[in-house]
Formats: structure tokens, C-alpha cells, sequence
């Protein structure tokens, strides 16, 4: 069996090549948020507290729109539900763990580190295996901490004609851009675009995110369960 | 709601959704059906967040003409969809951002 800090040093080469493109989200992160007129404490709470970099976003995009707490909140929500995958997939192999193993462990369950552990599970099967998953949330947390801080501190040198608030939406489609080789996931991505985007004024409460999200999932069951049918 | 409330309920809220599964989960609670739909949750929720950044100006109404972030994000993805490489899309993005709105 390999030694605890070996399988962590492991999680963090694994989970490196997926740490670049942090890099940028974070600063992003940072300048908007102060941008959008959060103090740097408040920023760097975000970070620390919540630990997610869509939903951050996520965050400052509501707010900034003038969004209610509890839609802010359910927002959120809706974009942590994949987060409940990798829950589930996780759970077989940390279910003999303490308590407080489970807690870190879903702290530090990201997707970066989510799909590299994953990898790495199934192939081995040592007890102490779950360091892997640390090494790489451990690896992200340390890269997510500092690139909002330099994002906060960068923010004011930074002109607002760069537009760097478009860096947000090309974020984002880079995370679905392989989902667009695939014909649900585009009937998916356009039902769910169309509906934020034409009810971005007229549905209520700012609610957008969460109705178009639905309408999306709903069309991906119905497709779902038709292409089953016909084979 | 205090900024600070906020951001606790939020972090309450992403935590529990990755704690959720692990802490109560027994396996036979997913079949393959749930992780398929589940699956599609990028493909239905990242689109309301780039649709309207790209398609809507600061006012909230729809701007379709002269609108250089249209074509920028179909570089973008152009690029994504044949490079499957995240930095490359970004990246490819913004600079045809900044092509057409410095140079252009």
C-alpha cells in the first residue's frame, strides 16, 4: 500500500493540467466582485466559504442584476446539482470513512478534482485512496485563494473598456464545448439559451437561470426517454 | 440579507450538494436513468448564464446588430469544438473580442 502523502502528491500531479484554465476564472472572479462593489473581504469570503467557482459567479451575476437572496440562493443551487453526481459516484468509496473525512472530502469536491479522483478509484482499490481526491481539491483551493486575491488587487489597475466581464460567458461555454458534439446536449443548450435570454425581462424575480435550467432538463428527459424508445 | 449571510447560505448550499450524497447515499438510490438526466444538468444550466451576457446589452434588451460578442463566441466555440481545449476557447474568444472592437 502506498504511503497517505505519496497518493496525495499524486492527486496534485493529476489534477495540474486541469488547474490552468483556474487561473483565469479566478482573477475574473476577483476583479468583477469588486467591480460589482463587494468589498475585498467579502470577495475573499466567497472564495474560503464557498468554494466554487460557478456558483460564485453565479453569485455576482444575480446580485448585480438586482436578484432576491432566496433566487440568489436557489440559483446557486440548481448550479451545484451536478454536484450531486459526484456525490453519488464518490460515496462507494468513501463509505467506510469517518464522519469528518466525508466533510473535508466534500469540501474539496470539485469537478477538476472530481475527474481526475474518479480516474484513479476505479484502478486502485487501497484504503487510504481518498488522499488522491484531497491532494487535488487541496491543489485548486490553494490556486482559487490566490488568483482572487491577485483579482482584487489587479481589479482598479484593470480598464473596464477591455470588456473583461465577457471572459464570464466564454468561461462557461468552454466547460460545454464538447456537450456540443452531441445532439440532445444542443437541442439542450439552445432550448435553455433561448429561454433565459427572451425571458431574461419577463419571467419574475430574476428567476431566469433556474426556469431556463428546468425547461432544459425537461427537454433532455423527454428526448431522453423518445431515443429510448425507438431503439 | 446581509452580503455576509448571503455568501454563508450560498456556501451552506454548494456544500450540502456535494455532502448530500456522500453522508446519506446508498448506491441503489441512482439508477442509470437519474445519472443521465443528471448528466445534461452543464448543458441546461451554462447556457443561461452565456446566453444572456452574450445577447443582451445593459439594459436587458436583446441587441443583435453590431453586437462583436456574437461572432467572438461563435470563434470561441469554433475553436472549443475542434481544439477541446478550454484555455484555446477562452482565449480565442477575447482576443476576437478585442480584434473587433479596437481594431475593426
Amino acid at each position: 500500500m502506498n504511503s497517505n502523502f505519496k497518493i496525495f502528491l499524486k492527486g496534485i500531479i493529476d489534477v495540474s493540467p486541469l488547474m490552468i484554465p483556474v487561473v483565469p476564472f479566478g482573477l475574473i472572479f476577483g476583479i468583477l466582485a469588486i467591480d460589482i462593489g463587494f468589498s475585498p473581504l467579502a470577495t475573499m469570503g466567497m472564495s474560503l466559504i464557498i468554494f466554487g467557482g460557478a456558483s460564485q459567479i453565479v453569485l455576482l451575476q444575480l446580485f448585480s442584476g438586482g436578484a432576491s437572496s432566496l433566487v440568489i440562493i436557489s440559483s446557486v443551487g440548481a448550479v451545484n446539482s451536478r454536484h450531486l453526481l459526484y456525490g453519488a459516484v464518490v460515496s462507494e468509496h468513501v463509505s467506510d470513512l469517518k464522519l469528518i473525512w466525508k466533510i473535508i472530502i466534500s469540501y474539496f469536491l470539485i469537478d477538476q478534482a472530481f475527474a481526475r479522483s474518479n480516474e484513479y478509484f476505479k484502478k486502485n482499490n487501497d484504503k487510504n485512496k481518498y488522499f488522491h481526491l484531497i491532494g487535488g481539491g487541496v491543489t485548486c483551493w490553494i490556486i482559487w485563494q490566490t488568483t482572487t486575491f491577485l483579482g482584487i488587487i489587479l481589479g482598479s489597475a484593470i480598464p473596464e473598456k477591455l470588456g473583461l466581464s465577457f471572459a464570464v460567458p466564454l468561461t462557461f461555454l468552454a466547460l460545454i464545448v464538447n456537450d456540443f458534439r452531441k445532439i440532445i446536449n444542443v437541442i439542450v443548450i439552445i432550448i435553455s439559451g433561448l429561454i433565459s435570454t427572451l425571458g431574461y425581462n419577463y419571467i419574475p424575480y430574476k428567476a431566469y437561470v433556474i426556469v431556463a435550467a428546468l425547461g432544459g432538463l425537461l427537454t433532455a428527459i423527454i428526448l431522453t426517454k423518445m431515443i429510448t424508445k425507438h431503439e | 440579507m446581509s452580503d455576509w449571510a448571503l455568501i454563508a447560505y450560498c456556501g451552506l448550499i454548494t456544500f450540502l450538494t456535494r455532502f448530500s450524497m456522500i453522508a446519506i447515499l446508498k448506491k441503489e438510490m441512482f439508477n442509470n436513468e437519474i445519472r443521465e438526466v443528471l448528466s445534461y444538468v452543464p448543458s441546461a444550466i451554462f447556457p443561461a448564464i452565456i446566453f444572456p451576457a452574450i445577447f443582451l446589452d445593459i439594459n436587458g434588451s436583446i441587441h443583435l446588430e453590431d453586437n462583436p460578442k456574437i461572432l467572438a463566441a461563435i470563434i470561441a466555440m469554433g475553436v472549443g469544438i475542434f481544439s477541446r481545449n478550454i484555455l484555446a476557447t477562452i482565449f480565442s474568444g477575447l482576443a476576437s473580442y478585442w480584434f473587433l472592437i479596437f481594431v475593426v
